[in-house]
Protein backbone atom coordinates (compact mmCIF):
# COMPACT_ATOMS: atom_id res chain seq x y z
CA UNK A 1 0.00 0.00 0.00
CA UNK A 2 1.24 3.49 -0.79
CA UNK A 3 2.09 6.00 1.89
CA UNK A 4 -0.52 8.74 2.21
CA UNK A 5 1.22 10.75 4.90
CA UNK A 6 4.89 10.65 5.79
CA UNK A 7 6.34 12.29 8.90
CA UNK A 8 10.14 12.43 8.84
CA UNK A 9 12.29 13.40 11.82
CA UNK A 10 9.92 16.16 12.90
CA UNK A 11 10.91 18.52 15.70
CA UNK A 12 8.43 20.96 17.26
CA UNK A 13 9.00 23.69 19.82
CA UNK A 14 6.20 25.26 21.81
CA UNK A 15 7.54 28.44 23.37
CA UNK A 16 10.86 27.48 24.93
CA UNK A 17 9.98 23.78 25.15
CA UNK A 18 11.31 21.23 22.68
CA UNK A 19 8.30 18.90 22.55
CA UNK A 20 8.86 16.74 19.48
CA UNK A 21 12.47 15.65 19.17
CA UNK A 22 12.41 13.41 16.14
CA UNK A 23 9.06 11.86 15.28
CA UNK A 24 8.90 9.71 12.15
CA UNK A 25 6.19 7.41 10.83
CA UNK A 26 4.05 6.71 7.81
CA UNK A 27 0.31 6.36 7.39
CA UNK A 28 -0.55 4.03 4.53
CA UNK A 29 -3.73 4.59 2.55
CA UNK A 30 -6.70 2.66 3.90
CA UNK A 31 -5.06 1.79 7.22
CA UNK A 32 -5.55 2.89 10.81
CA UNK A 33 -2.21 3.97 12.25
CA UNK A 34 -2.22 4.29 16.01
CA UNK A 35 0.13 6.59 17.91
CA UNK A 36 0.84 5.13 21.31
CA UNK A 37 2.80 6.36 24.29
CA UNK A 38 2.54 7.59 27.83
CA UNK A 39 0.88 10.87 28.83
CA UNK A 40 3.01 13.78 27.68
CA UNK A 41 4.97 11.66 25.18
CA UNK A 42 4.09 14.01 22.31
CA UNK A 43 1.20 12.21 20.57
CA UNK A 44 -1.23 15.16 20.62
CA UNK A 45 1.52 17.55 19.56
CA UNK A 46 2.30 15.23 16.64
CA UNK A 47 -1.30 15.54 15.40
CA UNK A 48 -1.26 19.31 15.96
CA UNK A 49 2.02 19.56 14.07
CA UNK A 50 0.58 17.63 11.12
CA UNK A 51 -2.37 20.08 11.14
CA UNK A 52 0.00 23.08 11.29
CA UNK A 53 -1.44 24.23 14.62
CA UNK A 54 1.97 23.87 16.29
CA UNK A 55 4.17 24.04 13.18
CA UNK A 56 7.28 21.86 12.94
CA UNK A 57 10.54 23.67 13.49
CA UNK A 58 12.42 21.08 11.42
CA UNK A 59 11.81 17.82 9.62
CA UNK A 60 9.37 17.09 6.82
CA UNK A 61 5.70 16.17 6.54
CA UNK A 62 4.41 15.05 3.16
CA UNK A 63 0.79 14.35 2.27
CA UNK A 64 0.09 12.68 -1.08
CA UNK A 65 3.76 13.32 -1.95
CA UNK A 66 3.38 17.06 -1.40
CA UNK A 67 5.30 18.86 1.36
CA UNK A 68 2.84 20.39 3.83
CA UNK A 69 5.29 21.14 6.66
CA UNK A 70 5.02 24.91 6.29
CA UNK A 71 1.44 25.11 5.03
CA UNK A 72 -1.13 27.07 7.05
CA UNK A 73 -3.70 24.99 8.94
CA UNK A 74 -6.66 25.94 6.73
CA UNK A 75 -4.84 24.79 3.60
CA UNK A 76 -3.84 21.49 5.22
CA UNK A 77 -7.49 20.90 6.16
CA UNK A 78 -8.72 21.92 2.70
CA UNK A 79 -6.31 19.41 1.15
CA UNK A 80 -8.34 16.67 2.80
CA UNK A 81 -7.13 16.18 6.36
CA UNK A 82 -9.88 16.15 8.99
CA UNK A 83 -9.08 16.72 12.66
CA UNK A 84 -10.87 15.57 15.80
CA UNK A 85 -9.06 17.25 18.70
CA UNK A 86 -8.70 15.81 22.18
CA UNK A 87 -11.12 18.38 23.63
CA UNK A 88 -13.48 17.80 20.67
CA UNK A 89 -13.44 21.51 19.73
CA UNK A 90 -17.22 21.82 19.67
CA UNK A 91 -18.62 25.32 19.17
CA UNK A 92 -20.73 25.45 22.32
CA UNK A 93 -23.16 28.19 21.30
CA UNK A 94 -23.82 26.68 17.85
CA UNK A 95 -26.38 23.93 17.37
CA UNK A 96 -25.44 20.47 16.13
CA UNK A 97 -26.70 21.50 12.69
CA UNK A 98 -24.62 24.69 12.73
CA UNK A 99 -21.50 22.86 13.91
CA UNK A 100 -21.75 20.64 10.84
CA UNK A 101 -22.65 23.52 8.55
CA UNK A 102 -19.53 25.50 9.51
CA UNK A 103 -17.43 22.53 8.48
CA UNK A 104 -19.14 21.79 5.16
CA UNK A 105 -17.10 23.22 2.32
CA UNK A 106 -19.75 22.56 -0.33
CA UNK A 107 -23.45 23.32 -0.39
CA UNK A 108 -24.65 21.15 -3.26
CA UNK A 109 -26.58 17.89 -3.49
CA UNK A 110 -23.44 15.79 -3.01
CA UNK A 111 -22.70 17.67 0.23
CA UNK A 112 -26.24 17.00 1.46
CA UNK A 113 -25.89 13.31 0.62
CA UNK A 114 -22.62 13.22 2.47
CA UNK A 115 -24.23 14.89 5.48
CA UNK A 116 -26.99 12.31 5.43
CA UNK A 117 -24.44 9.51 5.25
CA UNK A 118 -22.53 10.95 8.23
CA UNK A 119 -25.75 11.36 10.21
CA UNK A 120 -26.54 7.71 9.58
CA UNK A 121 -23.17 6.88 11.09
CA UNK A 122 -24.04 8.95 14.15
CA UNK A 123 -27.84 8.70 14.40
CA UNK A 124 -27.92 10.29 17.87
CA UNK A 125 -26.97 13.61 16.29
CA UNK A 126 -30.29 13.74 14.44
CA UNK A 127 -32.11 13.69 17.77
CA UNK A 128 -30.18 16.70 19.00
CA UNK A 129 -30.14 18.56 15.69
CA UNK A 130 -31.28 21.91 17.15
CA UNK A 131 -29.52 21.52 20.49
CA UNK A 132 -26.51 23.71 21.34
CA UNK A 133 -23.22 21.85 21.13
CA UNK A 134 -22.36 23.03 24.63
CA UNK A 135 -25.36 21.15 26.04
CA UNK A 136 -24.40 17.74 24.64
CA UNK A 137 -22.96 14.93 26.75
CA UNK A 138 -19.30 13.95 26.38
CA UNK A 139 -20.15 11.06 24.08
CA UNK A 140 -22.45 13.16 21.91
CA UNK A 141 -19.75 15.83 21.62
CA UNK A 142 -17.29 13.16 20.50
CA UNK A 143 -19.74 11.92 17.85
CA UNK A 144 -20.34 15.48 16.65
CA UNK A 145 -16.63 16.21 16.47
CA UNK A 146 -16.03 13.06 14.41
CA UNK A 147 -19.03 13.75 12.18
CA UNK A 148 -17.78 17.29 11.59
CA UNK A 149 -14.33 16.06 10.56
CA UNK A 150 -15.85 13.44 8.25
CA UNK A 151 -18.54 15.53 6.59
CA UNK A 152 -16.14 16.67 3.82
CA UNK A 153 -14.92 13.32 2.50
CA UNK A 154 -11.53 13.69 4.18
CA UNK A 155 -8.74 11.56 2.76
CA UNK A 156 -7.11 11.35 6.16
CA UNK A 157 -8.61 11.70 9.63
CA UNK A 158 -6.59 12.59 12.71
CA UNK A 159 -8.47 11.48 15.80
CA UNK A 160 -7.11 12.37 19.23
CA UNK A 161 -8.14 10.17 22.18
CA UNK A 162 -11.76 9.49 21.15
CA UNK A 163 -12.43 7.28 24.18
CA UNK A 164 -11.17 9.75 26.77
CA UNK A 165 -13.62 10.26 29.61
CA UNK A 166 -16.38 8.19 27.99
CA UNK A 167 -18.44 5.38 29.48
CA UNK A 168 -17.71 1.84 28.12
CA UNK A 169 -21.02 1.66 26.28
CA UNK A 170 -20.27 4.96 24.51
CA UNK A 171 -16.74 3.81 23.70
CA UNK A 172 -18.27 0.82 21.89
CA UNK A 173 -20.36 3.19 19.76
CA UNK A 174 -17.31 5.33 18.98
CA UNK A 175 -15.39 2.21 17.97
CA UNK A 176 -18.19 1.06 15.70
CA UNK A 177 -18.19 4.46 14.03
CA UNK A 178 -14.41 4.45 13.57
CA UNK A 179 -14.59 0.95 12.08
CA UNK A 180 -17.19 2.23 9.61
CA UNK A 181 -15.14 5.34 8.79
CA UNK A 182 -12.10 3.13 8.28
CA UNK A 183 -13.79 1.63 5.23
CA UNK A 184 -13.77 5.03 3.55
CA UNK A 185 -10.69 6.82 4.74
CA UNK A 186 -7.24 6.58 6.27
CA UNK A 187 -7.03 7.24 9.99
CA UNK A 188 -4.29 8.28 12.39
CA UNK A 189 -5.50 7.59 15.89
CA UNK A 190 -4.07 8.67 19.22
CA UNK A 191 -5.46 6.34 21.88
CA UNK A 192 -4.50 5.56 25.49
CA UNK A 193 -6.97 2.67 25.71
CA UNK A 194 -4.77 -0.12 24.37
CA UNK A 195 -7.60 -2.63 24.06
CA UNK A 196 -9.48 -0.26 21.80
CA UNK A 197 -6.34 0.76 19.91
CA UNK A 198 -5.35 -2.85 19.25
CA UNK A 199 -8.82 -3.73 17.99
CA UNK A 200 -8.97 -0.87 15.52
CA UNK A 201 -5.33 -0.30 14.56
CA UNK A 202 -3.47 -1.88 11.66
CA UNK A 203 -0.10 -0.37 12.50
CA UNK A 204 1.37 1.37 15.53
CA UNK A 205 4.01 3.97 16.29
CA UNK A 206 5.38 4.19 19.80
CA UNK A 207 6.37 7.69 20.88
CA UNK A 208 8.34 8.37 24.03
CA UNK A 209 9.76 11.71 25.20
CA UNK A 210 8.90 13.27 21.85
CA UNK A 211 10.72 10.64 19.79
CA UNK A 212 9.58 7.67 17.75
CA UNK A 213 10.73 4.54 19.52
CA UNK A 214 9.33 1.87 17.25
CA UNK A 215 6.78 1.33 14.50
CA UNK A 216 5.27 -1.85 13.15
CA UNK A 217 2.20 -4.04 12.73
CA UNK A 218 -0.31 -3.84 15.58
CA UNK A 219 -0.52 -7.64 15.69
CA UNK A 220 3.21 -7.76 16.54
CA UNK A 221 2.83 -5.25 19.36
CA UNK A 222 -0.04 -7.21 20.86
CA UNK A 223 2.36 -10.16 21.22
CA UNK A 224 5.28 -8.07 22.49
CA UNK A 225 4.83 -7.97 26.27
CA UNK A 226 8.18 -6.32 26.91
CA UNK A 227 7.52 -3.37 24.62
CA UNK A 228 4.05 -2.87 26.08
CA UNK A 229 5.40 -2.99 29.63
CA UNK A 230 8.31 -0.65 28.91
CA UNK A 231 6.50 2.06 26.99
CA UNK A 232 2.83 1.70 27.83
CA UNK A 233 3.04 0.40 31.39
CA UNK A 234 0.79 -2.57 30.61
CA UNK A 235 1.13 -6.30 30.20
CA UNK B 1 -44.17 61.87 31.26
CA UNK B 2 -43.21 64.09 28.30
CA UNK B 3 -39.87 64.76 29.92
CA UNK B 4 -39.24 61.05 30.38
CA UNK B 5 -40.05 60.32 26.72
CA UNK B 6 -37.72 63.09 25.58
CA UNK B 7 -34.95 61.82 27.82
CA UNK B 8 -35.60 58.30 26.54
CA UNK B 9 -35.23 59.39 22.92
CA UNK B 10 -32.06 61.35 23.67
CA UNK B 11 -30.61 58.41 25.55
CA UNK B 12 -31.55 55.92 22.85
CA UNK B 13 -30.02 58.09 20.11
CA UNK B 14 -26.75 58.48 22.01
CA UNK B 15 -26.83 54.77 22.81
CA UNK B 16 -27.18 53.86 19.15
CA UNK B 17 -24.17 55.98 18.18
CA UNK B 18 -22.11 54.28 20.86
CA UNK B 19 -23.47 50.91 19.69
CA UNK B 20 -22.22 51.49 16.14
CA UNK B 21 -18.74 52.06 17.53
CA UNK B 22 -18.92 49.26 20.08
CA UNK B 23 -20.36 46.68 17.65
CA UNK B 24 -17.19 46.61 15.57
CA UNK B 25 -15.03 46.73 18.65
CA UNK B 26 -16.70 43.74 20.28
CA UNK B 27 -16.48 41.63 17.12
CA UNK B 28 -12.84 42.57 16.66
CA UNK B 29 -12.07 41.67 20.26
CA UNK B 30 -14.22 38.57 20.35
CA UNK B 31 -13.00 37.07 17.10
CA UNK B 32 -9.50 38.44 16.76
CA UNK B 33 -8.61 38.92 20.43
CA UNK B 34 -7.38 42.37 19.45
CA UNK B 35 -7.65 45.42 21.69
CA UNK B 36 -8.06 48.16 19.12
CA UNK B 37 -7.68 51.59 20.69
CA UNK B 38 -7.50 53.14 17.21
CA UNK B 39 -11.19 52.37 16.69
CA UNK B 40 -12.20 55.86 17.82
CA UNK B 41 -9.93 57.31 15.13
CA UNK B 42 -11.94 55.46 12.49
CA UNK B 43 -15.10 56.95 14.03
CA UNK B 44 -13.63 60.47 13.76
CA UNK B 45 -12.51 59.84 10.18
CA UNK B 46 -16.04 58.72 9.36
CA UNK B 47 -17.36 62.00 10.76
CA UNK B 48 -14.87 64.22 8.92
CA UNK B 49 -15.03 62.39 5.60
CA UNK B 50 -18.85 62.31 5.81
CA UNK B 51 -19.06 66.06 6.44
CA UNK B 52 -16.59 66.63 3.60
CA UNK B 53 -18.64 64.50 1.19
CA UNK B 54 -21.81 66.24 2.34
CA UNK B 55 -20.26 69.66 1.69
CA UNK B 56 -19.14 68.49 -1.73
CA UNK B 57 -22.36 66.84 -2.93
CA UNK B 58 -25.09 68.17 -0.61
CA UNK B 59 -26.34 64.60 -0.40
CA UNK B 60 -26.47 62.94 3.02
CA UNK B 61 -26.75 59.51 1.36
CA UNK B 62 -23.48 60.08 -0.48
CA UNK B 63 -21.98 61.40 2.76
CA UNK B 64 -22.90 58.14 4.52
CA UNK B 65 -21.60 56.00 1.66
CA UNK B 66 -18.40 58.08 1.49
CA UNK B 67 -17.83 57.69 5.23
CA UNK B 68 -18.41 53.94 5.08
CA UNK B 69 -15.97 53.57 2.17
CA UNK B 70 -13.42 55.66 4.09
CA UNK B 71 -13.91 53.36 7.06
CA UNK B 72 -13.44 50.24 4.93
CA UNK B 73 -10.25 51.58 3.33
CA UNK B 74 -8.80 52.75 6.65
CA UNK B 75 -9.84 49.45 8.22
CA UNK B 76 -7.94 47.55 5.52
CA UNK B 77 -4.83 49.69 6.00
CA UNK B 78 -5.01 49.49 9.80
CA UNK B 79 -5.41 45.69 9.86
CA UNK B 80 -2.63 45.08 7.35
CA UNK B 81 -0.08 47.59 8.69
CA UNK B 82 -0.86 47.98 12.37
CA UNK B 83 -2.73 44.92 13.65
CA UNK B 84 -1.21 42.00 11.70
CA UNK B 85 2.27 42.32 13.28
CA UNK B 86 0.87 42.31 16.84
CA UNK B 87 -1.65 39.45 16.80
CA UNK B 88 -1.52 37.57 20.10
CA UNK B 89 0.24 40.31 22.08
CA UNK B 90 -2.12 42.58 24.02
CA UNK B 91 0.54 44.94 25.35
CA UNK B 92 1.88 45.61 21.86
CA UNK B 93 -1.69 45.98 20.58
CA UNK B 94 -2.51 48.64 23.19
CA UNK B 95 0.69 50.58 22.51
CA UNK B 96 0.54 50.50 18.72
CA UNK B 97 -3.20 51.14 18.41
CA UNK B 98 -3.06 54.00 20.92
CA UNK B 99 -0.20 55.45 18.91
CA UNK B 100 -2.12 54.97 15.68
CA UNK B 101 -5.15 56.64 17.25
CA UNK B 102 -3.01 59.74 17.80
CA UNK B 103 -1.70 59.49 14.23
CA UNK B 104 -5.28 59.27 12.88
CA UNK B 105 -6.35 62.30 14.95
CA UNK B 106 -3.35 64.36 13.87
CA UNK B 107 -3.86 63.35 10.25
CA UNK B 108 -7.39 64.75 10.50
CA UNK B 109 -5.89 68.11 11.48
CA UNK B 110 -3.45 67.92 8.57
CA UNK B 111 -6.16 67.09 6.03
CA UNK B 112 -9.14 69.08 7.34
CA UNK B 113 -7.43 71.77 9.43
CA UNK B 114 -6.98 72.09 13.20
CA UNK B 115 -10.29 73.80 13.98
CA UNK B 116 -13.69 72.36 14.82
CA UNK B 117 -15.97 72.01 11.83
CA UNK B 118 -19.70 72.70 11.92
CA UNK B 119 -21.91 69.88 10.69
CA UNK B 120 -25.38 70.56 9.31
CA UNK B 121 -28.38 68.30 9.66
CA UNK B 122 -29.79 67.39 6.24
CA UNK B 123 -33.02 69.34 5.56
CA UNK B 124 -35.14 66.19 5.33
CA UNK B 125 -34.10 65.16 8.82
CA UNK B 126 -34.13 68.65 10.38
CA UNK B 127 -36.77 69.87 12.76
CA UNK B 128 -39.06 67.94 15.02
CA UNK B 129 -42.54 66.60 15.49
CA UNK B 130 -44.62 67.78 18.40
CA UNK B 131 -47.00 65.23 19.82
CA UNK B 132 -48.70 67.11 22.62
CA UNK B 133 -45.96 68.04 25.02
CA UNK B 134 -43.57 65.50 23.56
CA UNK B 135 -41.03 66.85 21.10
CA UNK B 136 -39.49 64.23 18.85
CA UNK B 137 -36.41 65.49 17.08
CA UNK B 138 -36.42 63.85 13.64
CA UNK B 139 -32.69 63.32 13.41
CA UNK B 140 -32.56 61.51 16.76
CA UNK B 141 -35.36 59.22 15.70
CA UNK B 142 -33.45 58.61 12.46
CA UNK B 143 -30.34 57.57 14.42
CA UNK B 144 -32.40 55.21 16.57
CA UNK B 145 -33.96 53.60 13.50
CA UNK B 146 -30.58 53.25 11.76
CA UNK B 147 -29.15 51.66 14.92
CA UNK B 148 -31.91 49.06 15.14
CA UNK B 149 -31.77 48.38 11.38
CA UNK B 150 -28.00 47.83 11.55
CA UNK B 151 -28.49 45.55 14.55
CA UNK B 152 -31.16 43.59 12.66
CA UNK B 153 -29.00 43.24 9.55
CA UNK B 154 -26.00 42.05 11.54
CA UNK B 155 -28.04 39.67 13.65
CA UNK B 156 -29.39 38.19 10.43
CA UNK B 157 -25.89 37.86 8.97
CA UNK B 158 -24.49 36.36 12.17
CA UNK B 159 -27.35 33.93 12.69
CA UNK B 160 -28.45 32.99 9.20
CA UNK B 161 -25.46 33.10 6.87
CA UNK B 162 -22.39 30.92 6.50
CA UNK B 163 -20.00 33.81 7.05
CA UNK B 164 -21.93 34.72 10.20
CA UNK B 165 -21.62 31.15 11.44
CA UNK B 166 -17.89 31.24 10.78
CA UNK B 167 -17.52 34.51 12.71
CA UNK B 168 -19.52 33.14 15.66
CA UNK B 169 -17.54 29.90 15.61
CA UNK B 170 -14.30 31.90 15.38
CA UNK B 171 -15.23 33.90 18.48
CA UNK B 172 -15.55 30.56 20.32
CA UNK B 173 -12.58 28.61 18.96
CA UNK B 174 -10.29 30.11 16.31
CA UNK B 175 -7.98 27.09 16.16
CA UNK B 176 -10.84 24.72 15.37
CA UNK B 177 -12.20 27.02 12.66
CA UNK B 178 -8.84 26.88 10.90
CA UNK B 179 -8.73 23.11 11.31
CA UNK B 180 -12.02 22.97 9.39
CA UNK B 181 -10.30 24.54 6.37
CA UNK B 182 -11.31 28.16 6.88
CA UNK B 183 -8.76 30.92 6.36
CA UNK B 184 -9.31 32.74 9.63
CA UNK B 185 -6.85 35.53 8.76
CA UNK B 186 -9.03 36.46 5.81
CA UNK B 187 -12.08 36.43 8.08
CA UNK B 188 -10.16 38.65 10.55
CA UNK B 189 -9.51 41.17 7.79
CA UNK B 190 -13.16 41.26 6.69
CA UNK B 191 -14.41 41.60 10.25
CA UNK B 192 -11.95 44.40 10.90
CA UNK B 193 -13.05 46.25 7.77
CA UNK B 194 -16.72 45.82 8.66
CA UNK B 195 -16.01 47.01 12.21
CA UNK B 196 -14.22 50.06 10.80
CA UNK B 197 -17.16 50.73 8.45
CA UNK B 198 -19.58 50.62 11.39
CA UNK B 199 -17.37 53.02 13.35
CA UNK B 200 -17.26 55.38 10.37
CA UNK B 201 -21.04 55.16 10.02
CA UNK B 202 -21.34 56.06 13.69
CA UNK B 203 -19.03 59.01 13.07
CA UNK B 204 -20.95 60.43 10.12
CA UNK B 205 -24.26 60.07 12.01
CA UNK B 206 -22.71 61.71 15.06
CA UNK B 207 -21.71 64.83 13.11
CA UNK B 208 -25.18 66.44 12.65
CA UNK B 209 -26.20 65.12 16.09
CA UNK B 210 -23.52 67.08 17.92
CA UNK B 211 -23.37 69.96 15.40
CA UNK B 212 -19.58 70.18 15.48
CA UNK B 213 -16.81 67.71 14.87
CA UNK B 214 -13.22 67.81 16.10
CA UNK B 215 -10.22 65.55 15.81
CA UNK B 216 -10.29 64.33 19.43
CA UNK B 217 -13.94 63.20 19.30
CA UNK B 218 -12.83 59.67 18.45
CA UNK B 219 -11.02 59.12 21.73
CA UNK B 220 -13.98 60.40 23.79
CA UNK B 221 -16.42 58.04 22.11
CA UNK B 222 -13.95 55.14 22.05
CA UNK B 223 -13.82 55.18 25.86
CA UNK B 224 -17.62 54.90 25.98
CA UNK B 225 -17.48 52.10 23.43
CA UNK B 226 -14.93 50.18 25.50
CA UNK B 227 -17.16 50.54 28.56
CA UNK B 228 -20.06 49.18 26.49
CA UNK B 229 -18.02 46.20 25.27
CA UNK B 230 -17.05 45.34 28.85
CA UNK B 231 -20.62 45.72 30.15
CA UNK B 232 -22.18 43.83 27.23
CA UNK B 233 -19.69 40.96 27.29
CA UNK B 234 -16.65 40.80 25.04
CA UNK B 235 -17.60 39.41 21.64
CA UNK B 236 -21.38 39.64 22.15
CA UNK B 237 -23.28 41.64 19.54
CA UNK B 238 -26.64 41.75 21.39
CA UNK B 239 -24.71 42.49 24.59
CA UNK B 240 -23.22 45.57 22.94
CA UNK B 241 -26.64 46.84 21.89
CA UNK B 242 -28.11 46.39 25.35
CA UNK B 243 -25.09 47.93 27.07
CA UNK B 244 -24.97 50.86 24.63
CA UNK B 245 -28.65 51.61 25.27
CA UNK B 246 -28.02 51.35 29.04
CA UNK B 247 -25.06 53.72 28.84
CA UNK B 248 -26.96 56.11 26.57
CA UNK B 249 -30.03 56.18 28.83
CA UNK B 250 -28.00 56.45 32.02
CA UNK B 251 -26.10 59.40 30.57
CA UNK B 252 -29.28 61.09 29.39
CA UNK B 253 -31.22 60.72 32.65
CA UNK B 254 -28.27 61.52 34.90
CA UNK B 255 -27.41 64.63 32.87
CA UNK B 256 -30.89 65.93 33.65
CA UNK B 257 -31.46 64.75 37.21
CA UNK B 258 -27.93 64.60 38.67
CA UNK B 259 -25.70 66.53 36.26
CA UNK B 260 -22.70 66.26 38.57
CA UNK B 261 -22.74 62.48 38.16
CA UNK B 262 -23.42 62.35 34.42
CA UNK B 263 -19.79 61.69 33.50
CA UNK B 264 -19.23 59.18 36.28
CA UNK B 265 -22.36 57.13 35.66
CA UNK B 266 -20.81 55.03 32.88
CA UNK B 267 -17.83 54.09 35.02
CA UNK B 268 -20.21 53.28 37.87
CA UNK B 269 -22.26 51.04 35.59
CA UNK B 270 -19.14 49.25 34.43
CA UNK B 271 -17.89 48.83 38.01
CA UNK B 272 -21.24 47.35 39.11
CA UNK B 273 -21.28 44.90 36.20
CA UNK B 274 -17.67 43.91 36.80
CA UNK B 275 -18.36 43.25 40.48
CA UNK B 276 -21.49 41.15 39.98
CA UNK B 277 -20.94 39.71 36.49
CA UNK B 278 -17.30 40.06 35.44
CA UNK B 279 -17.90 38.30 32.13
CA UNK B 280 -20.42 41.01 31.11
CA UNK B 281 -24.19 40.83 30.65
CA UNK B 282 -23.95 38.39 27.74
CA UNK B 283 -21.34 35.68 27.54
CA UNK B 284 -20.09 33.91 24.47
CA UNK B 285 -19.96 30.18 25.23
CA UNK B 286 -16.81 28.37 24.15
Amino acid sequence: MSSLLKVENVHTHIGQYHILQGVSFEAKAGEVSVLLGRNGAGKTTTLKTIMGLTPATSGAITFEDEAITKNPTHRIASNGIGYVPEDQGIFGALTVEENLKVAMRKDDDSAKERQEYVLNLFPDLKKYWKKDGGHLSGGQKQMLSMARAFVNESKLLLIDEPSKGLAPVVIEKVMEAINEMKKQTTIILVEQNFIMASRIGDTYTLIDDGETVQSGQMSDLVQNEELKRKYLGIG
Amino acid sequence: MELIINLLINGLATGMLIFLLAAGLTLIFGLMDVLNFAHGGLFAWGAFSGVWFYGLTNSFTIAIIGAIVTGIVLGFITEKLIITPVYGNHIQQILITLGFMIVLSEMLKVVFGPNQIAAKTPPLLSGSWELGEVIIIKYRLFIIIVGFVIFGIFQFILKRTKIGLIVRAGVMNKEMVQALGINIKQVFLYVFMVGAALAALGGVLMAPYSGVIYAEMGMEFAILAFIVVVIGGMGSFPGSLLAAILVGLAGSFMAYYVPALSLAVNMMLMAIVLIFRPQGLFTVKG
